[in-house]
């Protein structure tokens, strides 16, 4: 029986920071807080979330960090090293959608900015495997690539308005919406074929990268299938390839994001607990001729899993009253917490503690009542 | 092992038509027939587990997870945008989201355009793409009364028959998007549970279409 009961959320963190450590990533501490130009600068990356903002004291409009990967951006994009890998654990903050109100969310991830190598690539996707796995063992990496999507999209003569609707409907796995907007638009059978694959496209990797296959239609949407399977290879090479599907459900109409993109699910947790891809567009938008992949782990969306409420407040609740001597106290404490027994001890029990078991000194000896399961 | 299908029903007549088709797919549920005051009834040689909640309600037990999956009109996905995946048109629950005001009535454009509605985050975006300055009045029921106390120039709300808008003396002046009923998932519950309800929803998509 332990006294230290981390929460999920704490667990979460320290097992996460070791595996990134372990694989050579360093950690970057950041300051809560960034000019604001930043977001007003990249606001689709932010994809219109609102900004919690402020004036520093000399008049400079501040924000509180409602994004972590802008800010190692900014600042690796400056340095000029070659690749960067670092890895973080901070919080942002950002309104929910529901309540529309600002929420504070804990987040640990990992960026690799730099010249981004197939190996680099397969190495994240694979951390970010290896991260769900170290959560939940019930837990789904779903993978899909923006280049085929685009590529596919570049055979349409479709608006951009128009593609973002299409990207939409594959986000609803809306099947009907997608074959009426491609009737509206005359886009050719092939493609009209393929993007209602995509869309009702899922399962596990090795059996519907076949079918991708068979509708990729330029080099574009080649060497997306080209850039998945070597990822794939990758994974099975680190025995992760279980519990990872193709699903196109997952992508984003953030133009940010340009190449492979991922999303991780854990049972008992209703919406993905990590988001990542590859996002050279943002790296290029700051001036850097590099490539940069990367993903979070929405650690507070883990507060509900496992464990169930406790059922005890404390092991043990120690009764004493006024005539009881302090070094006696002090003794029988000593001699509960030294078994690995948290102790509560109070004057009078008035049924607000839950615990396992009850303490009392009778003749300066510590009596225990009730069995400790 | 087969998982339980948890499904959030829309309580009424939609409801009743919804839960008549996940019969005649193999989903039935004999004790949901029983009256009593129970709220949760299951079959667990179906496999399903039925739950009457508020139509408005359904996008919202099915994004949090509470159901696996549901029906509701696309007026409510409209409105809130649920992040769900919309799996297929049932095609029932037929009606439109249009704008109705007092017969006779004609816009003057010289000013802020009152409306009254249920959907205000469709009404605003249906006048954003028209340019047009409206003030929106939240209202939760009785719409209709609102143009005809001069509360509001017109309103955004569901018409099915137009027989309600008649017995007022308004009249539909514009469609704003078709309605009907749609099948939702939750997204995370369609990964983990995808076999059991890819089944469902072929079996339901099948006998939709036969009967088209």
């Amino acid at each position: 029986m332990s006294v230290v009961r981390f929460t999920n959320e704490e667990m979460a963190v320290m097992s996460l920071s070791s595996l990134y450590a372990r694989y050579g990533f360093r950690q970057f501490k950041m300051s809560k807080f960034e000019e604001y130009d930043l977001y007003a600068e990249n606001k689709d990356f932010l994809l219109g979330s609102s900004v919690i903002t402020f004036t520093d004291t000399n008049g400079k409009l501040m924000a509180l960090k409602p994004d972590v990967t802008l800010s190692i951006v900014k600042s690796v994009s400056d340095t000029h090293l070659n690749t960067e890998k670092v890895y973080y654990s901070e919080n942002v903050y950002r309104v929910d959608k529901g309540t529309h109100q600002y929420k504070e969310l804990m987040q640990v991830g990992l960026e690799c900015i730099g010249d981004i190598d197939l190996y680099s690539l397969s190495e994240v996707v694979m951390l970010a495997k290896k991260s769900l796995c170290e959560i939940s063992e019930r837990n789904i990496l779903d993978i899909s690539h923006m280049g085929f999507l685009n590529g596919l999209l570049d055979e349409t003569k479709l608006s951009d308005k128009q593609k973002s609707a299409v990207i939409g409907y594959i986000r609803e796995k809306n099947t009907i919406a997608i074959e009426q907007i491609c009737a509206d638009n005359f886009v050719s059978e092939s493609v009209r074929k393929a993007l209602v694959l995509l869309t009702g496209m899922y399962g596990p990797f090795s059996m519907k990268i076949d079918e991708l296959k068979k509708v990729s239609c330029n080099t574009a949407t080649d060497n997306a299938v080209k850039e998945l399977e070597v990822i794939y290879e990758f994974l099975k090479a680190c025995g992760c390839e279980n519990g990872v599907n193709i699903d196109f459900s997952i992508v984003s109409d953030s133009g940010y994001y340009n190449g492979v993109v991922f999303q991780g699910f854990i049972d008992g947790v209703p919406t993905s607990v990590l988001t990542g891809g590859s996002y050279d567009n943002l790296v290029h938008k700051f001036g850097k001729d590099a490539g940069a992949v990367g993903f979070a782990v929405y650690i507070d969306l883990l507060e509900r899993l496992m464990g169930g409420d406790k059922a005890y407040d404390v092991d043990v609740l120690l009764v004493y009253d006024c005539d009881t001597q302090l070094s006696v106290l002090a003794k029988a404490l000593d001699k509960i917490t030294s078994d690995g027994k948290s102790v509560r001890a109070v004057t009078n029990d008035n049924g607000n503690i839950k615990y396992r078991q009850r303490a009392e000194i009778v003749n300066g000896e510590v009596k225990l009542y009730g069995s400790d399961d | 092992m087969a998982q339980m299908i948890n499904v959030a029903l829309p309580k009424g007549r939609l409801g009743e038509k919804v839960l008549a088709i996940f019969e005649a797919c193999g989903y039935d549920c004999p004790s949901i027939h029983e009256t009593n005051r129970k709220l949760i009834f299951e079959n667990e040689q179906a496999g399903v587990r039925y739950f009457w909640v508020k139509p408005s309600d359904v996008s919202i037990y099915v994004e949090r997870g509470a159901a696996d999956i549901g029906v509701a009109g696309k007026d409510i996905l409209l409105e809130y945008a649920p992040d769900v995946y919309e799996l297929y048109d049932l095609d029932i629950g037929k009606c439109r989201m249009a704008v109705a005001a007092c017969k006779g009535f004609h816009d003057n454009t010289e000013r802020t355009l009152r409306v009254a509605t249920k959907f205000p985050n469709i009404a605003s975006a249906f006048y954003a793409k028209k340019g047009r300055d409206i003030d929106i009045i939240k209202l939760n029921g009785s719409i209709e009364i609102a143009p005809i106390l001069k509360m509001s120039d017109v309103i955004v709300d569901i018409v099915e028959t137009g027989t309600t808008l008649k017995e007022n003396n308004l009249e539909p002046i514009e469609t704003i998007v078709p309605i009907s009923a749609r099948l939702i998932s939750n997204k995370v519950s369609y990964k983990f549970k995808n076999r059991e309800i890819s089944q469902l929803a072929k079996a339901i998509t099948d006998y939709c279409e036969a009967k088209k």
